[in-house]
Parts: C-alpha cells; structure tokens; sequence
C-alpha cells in the first residue's frame, strides 16, 4: 500500500506533537504545576497516533490513556489537553475529570473510563449502531496488555464476532500492567493469540514504527467497512517511563530500555522520512518548531484560562434534570 | 381492555419501537424465544433481529455495548434475565454509563430492564431487589412501577429520557395485576410519587409489589378507624422529596415499607430526608418494614418470613396509631 507524502508528514507532526507535548506535561508535573497523576504514552505514540491517522473524519474512538496520540489526531487542541491537565474551565471536560479522562464526542472521542477495557463493550456497541443503521463507519478500541486479562476484553470480542460489526481492536503491548510483566498477566506468547478463539483475525504490528500501525490499521478498516468484522492488531512496544510520573519502574530491567531506546518512534520516523528522500531536515526541523509554538500556546492559554467555580460540580449530573 | 403488568411493558417497548426508529433491544433470550418472561414476545418478528438482538451471555458485554449504541444516538433497552444478574454488569453501569454524562458530556440513553422481587420460589439469584446497590450512584435514575398504567407510561418515559434509567419490574406482579389502561399515548414522569389511597393517620411510603400489600393493610385497618395514607414512589431516583414531606406534613406518622434488604438502602434514604426535613412534623419514629438483611431463602416457610406481610403493617400501624 501507497502512502501518500502528506500522510507521512501528517504522521510525523502528530508523533511529533504528541511527544512534546507529554515532555511538557511531564515537566510541569516535576515542577509541581499539575495536580494528581500524569501517565504519558512515551515511546509508544506511533501506535495511537497510526490507528488514529488511518481513520476517516467520521469515525470513532474509544481509546485508552496512553492515547493522547489519538486525542489529537482527533482535533482535541493541546490548548484543550493543557487546560484540562491544569483542571481549568477552558480544559475539555471542563474541570470534571482531569488529565487523559478526556472525551468529546463531536470529534468522535469516546471518553476513558479507567477500568481498562471497559471501552471494548461500548465500541462493540458503536459499531453496532453502525451496522443496525447501515453506516459505512468504523470504530477504533484499544487497551493495554494488562486490560486484555478482564472480562470485558473477552466479552467484547465475542460479541463483535458474532455480530460482525465494524471494530478494530487495539493492543499497546508494552509488556508492563504498571509493575506486572505480561509472563505474569497470560501464559500466551502475544497477545493477539487472544483473538484466535474469537475467530477474529489478528495482525502483530511493530508498535514503535508508525507507518506499519498505519498500514495494518487502514487495512483492518477497509475489512471493516466492507462488512467483514472486527479484527485485532496487537501493536508491541515498550513503556519508557513508569506506569506514571511518580513510579521509578525499579521493577523493569535497564537492559529492556537501553534496547528499546534504539527503537524510539519518532526518531525511527525521522530516518525513514530522510532516507527515503520524503523530507529533508529542514522541513522536519520546521515541524519541530511548529510544534513547539503550538505547545507553549497551549501553555499560555492554559495558565491564564480560569477555574471552573466550585458550585459547577453540583452542575451536570444529569443529562436532563429532574 | 383489561391488560396485565406484563402486556404493559410489552406494549410500551411495541409503541417506542414503532414511534422511534433508534429504539432497539438486546438481552439473552429475547428474540425468536420472546424472553424469559414472554415480555417481548412478539416483536422479533415484528422488528427482526438487529432491533430484537439475543445477545451472548455477557450482562457486562451487552449493558456496554448498549452504552456505546446510545452514544451515537440510538435508544438501546436491554434485558437482565433476573435482576440479580445485573451485578455481571456493576461496573458499565456505575464506571461508564451513569458518569458520562458529567465527565465529558457523552449522553447516555439506555433502559435497563431488571425484573427483580421474590415471592416466586426463586431463592437467593431470582429474588433479590438490588435497587439499593444503584441507589447510591450519581448520574443513574430508578424507577419500579407497581400496576400497568405506570408500568407503561414509565417504561415510555426512561426510553425517551436522555439519562441511563433501570427500570425494576416486579416478577410476581407480570400476570396477577390487571387494569384498563388508555389506549393514547401517554408517559408516566420520572420523579413524581403518587398518592395511590387518600387518608389520614399513618402515611405508608413505599413502591412496587409492597404497593399492593399495603392497599390490603389499608383495608384491614380501616374497619379499625385507622386510615392509612399510601405513597407509591414510582422513581427511586432521584426520590420525590416533595410528595414525601406533603404526606408526612399531613399525617405525621410513617411506616416505609419495602421489600429490599433492610440496611443502607431507599428505606434509610427516605427515614433520612424525613427527620432532615419534616421533623417537627413528625408526632412518632419512623418505622420500616423491610426484608431482613440477609440473602432470599427459599423454602416456603423462610420466604414467607422473609418477605414483608400484610400482617406486619397490620401490627405496626396499630402501634404507631397508638403512640
């Protein structure tokens, strides 16, 4: 499959953004600027960023938290991501949840829940609107190698399968449920076998190339809309970080990350984009500017947004008032 | 025509289906078999299979695959078989479908039919009344209506209402309480209580079967000059707080009587908001009749003891009339 130089570039910029923005993020975090938790998705970004990327701009996601890719190929500005890290009015839930909890659904965002996997059953169901509605739409779920472990992963999947409805399923395998190894999460080599008794057809993807989440992504799409049902792509990576900001991750071996650091997403982007003569560095370097600005925009804009009021969290319970 | 509680539900999820096109139902057995109890009889092959959907045995898969449709606009009904088994799907219901609303403003439409109540033999995982174990989440709404008028017209509401409604059907009145109901269109509203007898002494705040226990009370006691005021809550949640207070206001003595657990629950919650509320009102303590807190036995004598009895308001409203 062709891929287009602009999609390649478009690729880039959202690995792009999407780093630098959670580097910022964490900074602030470090310095006491951001309240609660911060878990980013570090070193695993091609893969919520390639799903996202090979959708149409009417499809959904129902993604899981370490895709603030996904968020922003989906049009959540980071001047909305900071606002909502920082708890203000402007943030995209207004105050009501915070960090990675974001959802909106205009842009085809399903908001996180954090039980993982709760959102495989809820995108079993959008899917299922499509289907009874005969929409040629598709929805995107993803969760984590540890979420694959609840019950909801496998009741989703059945269900999707019998029903063949238009899901892809996503797995950011980055071998640790927080401090939990995946030897000690499944006695399964990869994930992916876990589609097998589904009858669901599954793809394992290098997690930190992009380009082949991409592709693998659109594929599953196409299958989808072509009314030939889910399918499940395990994406294999590595958590750079500890599960969050606070956690040293004593628990994963140096040598793990030393290897995996050779395998950075974006840096990989960088090389293939320049050996293959797509673009020179300067028009990288450029993106990285643009970014950059975008980000201490986001920044601004944030610190000088206001706080919601404390009444408003008596407000919004209910859709429609009793 | 006279109609049963059972045909009411059924006719109202006939109606919603034919009036909006976005209105499906999912649930085990449902379709080609009609249901458990028959309440969808019918419809399969009225609507066909992916509006009538026999879903896999997965309460937790199917309650969030309905969350999911309602996002995208459609109005998902789905059946628990038994009521009890709606504890396999807790989680999406209080994680996902009562807090999206206020976490990111995802509107949430879907019913959950839970028939629940015992009386029926059915022991410990056919009986229970878990209303008390939702009771407690923000976000949901509750309703259990106690005759086919309101069966109908609250099942109409909660299909069109934006916010995710269980709605608790009581087994043991399906196919013994009859009425004649309209014919129109119409909806019962969620949030308001009825005052289903009229009178004086004792105010009885209660819902669903129990309604039909305390109407015999009330008979009882009337030949002793003890007048009995009944209050169907008809919505658990949010509670109709002014229906309460106005009741109590008038006749300053309350039994609450309900079929649930005793502790923790909408009996606790409604004692509550009296003695918060309209406590100078009140010229007794607020008694409940409740189930015990324990697990719903079945041997016949141990249901009988379980469940509250005509008796047992019989006795605490002479009590109270006596205070």
């Amino acid at each position: 499959m062709d891929i287009e130089k602009e999609d390649l570039l478009r690729l880039y910029y959202f690995l792009k953004l999407t780093r630098s923005l959670e580097d910022r993020i964490t900074a602030m975090y470090r310095q006491g600027r951001i309240l609660g938790g911060v878990w980013t998705s570090n070193g695993m970004e091609a893969i919520s960023v390639g799903y996202a990327c090979a959708l149409n701009k009417n499809d959904i996601i129902a993604p899981y938290f370490r895709d603030m890719g996904a968020f922003l190929v989906k049009g959540i500005t980071p001047r909305r991501i900071m606002a909502q890290y920082l708890g203000k009015k402007t943030g995209v839930t207004g105050g009501k949840e915070g960090n990675v909890h974001v959802g909106d659904i205009n842009l085809g965002v399903l908001g996180y829940p954090s039980h993982l996997a709760d959102n495989y059953p809820v995108a079993v169901g959008v899917a299922l609107s499509f289907k009874i509605r005969g929409e040629q739409r598709v929805v995107a779920a993803c969760t984590g190698d540890g979420g694959t472990s609840r019950g909801d992963f496998h009741e989703a999947l059945n269900m999707a399968s019998v029903w063949k409805v238009p899901v892809v399923f996503f797995c950011n395998n980055n071998q640790y449920a927080y401090s939990t190894p995946v030897k000690l999460q499944m006695a399964i080599k990869n994930v992916a076998e876990r589609a097998l008794a589904y009858a669901i057809p599954s793809e394992i993807v290098d997690g930190n190339d992009v380009v082949a989440v991409y592709q693998a992504a659109r594929n599953a799409y196409e299958r989808a809309r072509l009314g030939e049902g889910p399918s499940f792509i395990e994406c294999k990576t590595m958590r750079m970080h500890g599960h969050s900001e606070h956690d040293a991750a004593k628990y994963v071996p140096r040598e793990l990350i030393d290897e995996w650091k050779k395998k950075d997403p974006v840096i990989n982007m960088e090389s293939h984009l320049i050996s293959n003569n797509i673009a020179k560095e300067e028009k990288l370097k450029e993106i990285g500017e643009q970014v950059v600005k975008e980000i201490e925009d986001a920044v601004e804009f944030a610190e000088q947004s206001p706080l919601p009021e404390g009444k408003e969290a008596i407000e919004g319970v209910y859709a429609t008032p009793v | 025509m006279e109609i049963t509680y059972l045909d009411a539900i059924k006719q109202a999820l006939d109606e919603e289906m034919t009036r909006d096109r976005n209105v499906f139902l999912m649930g085990e057995d449902i379709g080609y078999y009609g249901g458990a109890f028959r309440a969808t009889e019918g419809l399969y092959e009225k609507y066909g299979q992916w509006r009538v959907i026999d879903t896999p045995l997965s309460e937790s898969g199917f309650t969030g695959a309905a969350i999911g449709a309602a996002l995208m606009g459609m109005r998902p009904v789905v059946e628990m078989q038994f009521a009890d088994f709606i504890s396999c799907a807790f989680d999406q219901i209080v994680s996902v479908a009562a807090k999206n609303f206020y976490r990111w403003g995802g509107k949430t439409p879907i019913v959950i039919r839970a028939p629940f109540g015992g009386n029926i033999h059915g022991a410990a995982y056919h009986s229970q009344c878990p209303e008390g174990w939702f009771f407690n989440v923000p976000g949901l709404k509750i309703v259990a209506p106690s005759n086919p008028y309101d069966a109908k017209g609250l099942l109409k509401a909660s299909i069109r209402d934006d916010d995710p409604v269980i709605y608790f059907e009581h087994k043991y009145l399906y196919r013994r309480i009859k009425d004649t109901i309209p014919e129109d269109d119409y909806i019962v509203p969620i949030g308001k209580s009825k005052v289903i007898k009229e009178g004086e002494d004792i105010s009885i705040i209660t819902y669903s079967a129990m309604v039909h226990i305390a109407i015999e009370a009330a008979h009882i006691l009337e030949d002793e000059g003890i007048s009995l005021e009944i209050i169907d809550l008809r919505t658990l949640l949010p509670v109709d707080k002014k229906g309460i207070y106005e009741s109590v206001k008038k006749t300053s003595k309350v039994i609450i009587l309900y079929e649930a657990p005793r502790t923790g629950g909408v009996g606790a919650e409604v004692a509550a908001l009296i003695s918060e509320e309209v406590f100078e009102y009140l010229d007794a303590p607020v008694v409940r009749i409740s189930a015990p807190d324990t697990p719903v036995p079945y041997s016949p004598p141990l249901e009988e003891f379980y469940i509250p009895k005509v008796d047992d308001i019989v006795k605490a409203a002479r009590r109270l009339a006596a205070y």
